[in-house]
């Protein structure tokens, strides 16, 4: 039994980036006006990544002369695995989970807050002023958006009075999409700024930092350090959907198709992210700031306290 | 819509997505031939019998791209005990198309008509070197030359 999960969230692990990543390749691409990839695999470029994947794997693993090799070398690892971690809790379907902690939300969100580490490590170990400036951007991103991420899963928790995500999804309503609404929004920012997408790309930010903290990385260890980010919108996307979306409900036949609606949630998410990405230029670094601390917190305060009156209010009668 | 607050940011998202839904405008090149317009001006061909050998293009040519070799053969009299012909024969024309810029002042000043604008593109080699295309390979394109344009009725009556 442990053992299909594992290969199930394993699956999940190595697929579910690499579909999301064609998504952004061609819906970026139609976006833009363009194709995207066409020729790899022979059907609208399918084997696109698969290709990237074979080609990154032939090239030379440079370590910088006056890097830090251990932790050089161990970055990639260290931003992967928490993501990975991660799937193990998010439900798929009722009763579908790899282990339903009791204080899966609480696991999740620590577990994702140290992916950044990750990039850190990488931002430290290159000895490349840019990877360090990116790194320095990053640390103070995850400190601005850490704090509406946890408030905005705390109102949720709060709603549901539990911190298991498969109690969280049982616990939903339908009308929490109104009611926790402002909290959906917060959390989904702050997770995309979380794994600094664009348009909060300021560590990575190649018109001024080259490419930030993966300035000295290439090959085999890029890769990963790419896969981490792409499976770091899955997560996000992942845990809005189990959060604030409900899960494996769907509008009909939620018991038998609870597996697919969460993974028709979680692609609505990605398409968002990317649509995102399309769409805006990026945030400057106070801009950034001043969204996470004048903007998200705030709100996100608000609706917990909006949260918690409705919660005594409705328990109290 | 941008009175609204983040009016700006939907519209954005807007663009994009009508960006999508509609069909892009790539051509996919090596599979489908591009539509190029009518005496399209890909390359300059030769048509090897009208050249008199006058030398006129590659003295004209801005970059010095056009090679010429000739000798002269004598011609027999027409009559008996008349004086020998001169008549020049085109040994060597070729142009080497990595200095060539596609000015067209060698198509101009020929004055006979011996060099034409093909519409023809897909020359590109994989040496610097083999880009200089001799006389048979000018003469091929100039069979690709479209015919020219019908005359304008209203032109002659103007």
């Amino acid at each position: 039994m442990i053992g299909i999960k594992v290969v199930g969230v394993l699956a999940a692990f190595l697929t579910l980036p690499l579909l999301v990543g064609q998504l952004e390749h061609k819906a970026m691409a139609h976006m833009q006006g363009r194709l995207g990839p066409m020729y790899a695999g022979g059907f609208h470029g399918w084997a696109q990544l698969v290709a990237d994947g074979v080609k990154f794997l032939q090239k030379e693993a440079v370590i910088p002369a006056a890097a830090d090799a251990q932790v050089f070398r161990l970055a990639p690892a260290a931003a992967l695995i928490p993501y990975l971690l991660v799937l193990v809790v998010i439900p798929l379907g009722p009763g579908t989970v790899a282990e339903n902690l009791d204080a899966g939300l609480f696991f999740a969100l620590a577990v994702t807050g140290l992916g950044v580490i990750g990039m850190l490590m990488a931002a430290w170990a290159s000895a490349n002023k840019y990877s360090l400036l990116g790194g320095l951007r990053g640390a103070a991103q995850l400190l601005a958006y850490e704090l509406p991420l946890v408030l905005a899963a705390a109102s949720v928790a709060m709603a549901a009075g539990t911190l298991s995500l498969v109690g969280i999804v049982e616990a939903w309503n339908p009308w929490w999409l109104l009611w926790q609404a402002p909290a959906m929004v917060i959390f989904f920012v702050a997770g995309m700024a979380e794994i600094r997408r664009p348009p909060f790309d300021m560590p990575l930010a190649d018109s001024e930092l080259v490419f930030g903290y993966l300035t000295e990385y290439g090959g085999l260890r890029f890769a990963f350090m790419l896969l981490a980010e792409y499976v770091g919108i899955v997560v996000v996307c992942a845990l809005t959907t189990v959060l604030f979306l409900g899960g494996w409900r769907g509008p009909f036949l939620s018991e038998e198709l609870g597996p697919l609606w969460t993974i028709l949630k979680i692609f609505a998410l990605s398409f968002v992210v990317i649509w995102a990405r399309v769409a805006y230029p990026r945030l400057r670094e106070d801009q950034l700031q001043r969204l996470a601390w004048q903007g998200l917190v705030p709100i996100a305060l608000g609706q917990l306290v909006l949260t918690g009156v409705v919660v005594v209010a409705v328990s109290g009668q | 819509m941008t009175d609204l607050p983040g009016g700006g940011l939907a519209r954005g998202l807007l663009i994009t997505l009508r960006t999508l839904s509609r069909r892009t405008g790539t051509q996919q090149y090596p599979d489908a031939a591009p539509a190029l317009p009518p005496r399209s001006r890909g390359v300059i061909g030769l048509l090897e019998e009208n050249c008199t050998v006058c030398m006129l293009c590659a003295r004209e040519c801005p970059d010095w791209c056009i090679y010429i070799d000739s000798h002269k053969e004598a011609q027999a009299p027409v009559v008996e005990g008349g004086r020998e012909r001169q008549r020049n024969v085109l040994d060597r024309f070729a142009i080497d198309f990595s200095l060539c810029m596609y000015c067209g002042i060698c198509i101009d000043v020929c004055p006979f008509d011996a060099l034409f604008w093909a519409p023809e593109f897909e020359y590109s080699e994989y040496d610097i070197r083999e880009m200089t295309h001799e006389k048979d390979r000018l003469a091929e394109w100039t069979r690709t030359v479209p015919p020219p344009p019908a005359h304008d009725p209203n032109g002659a009556a103007g």
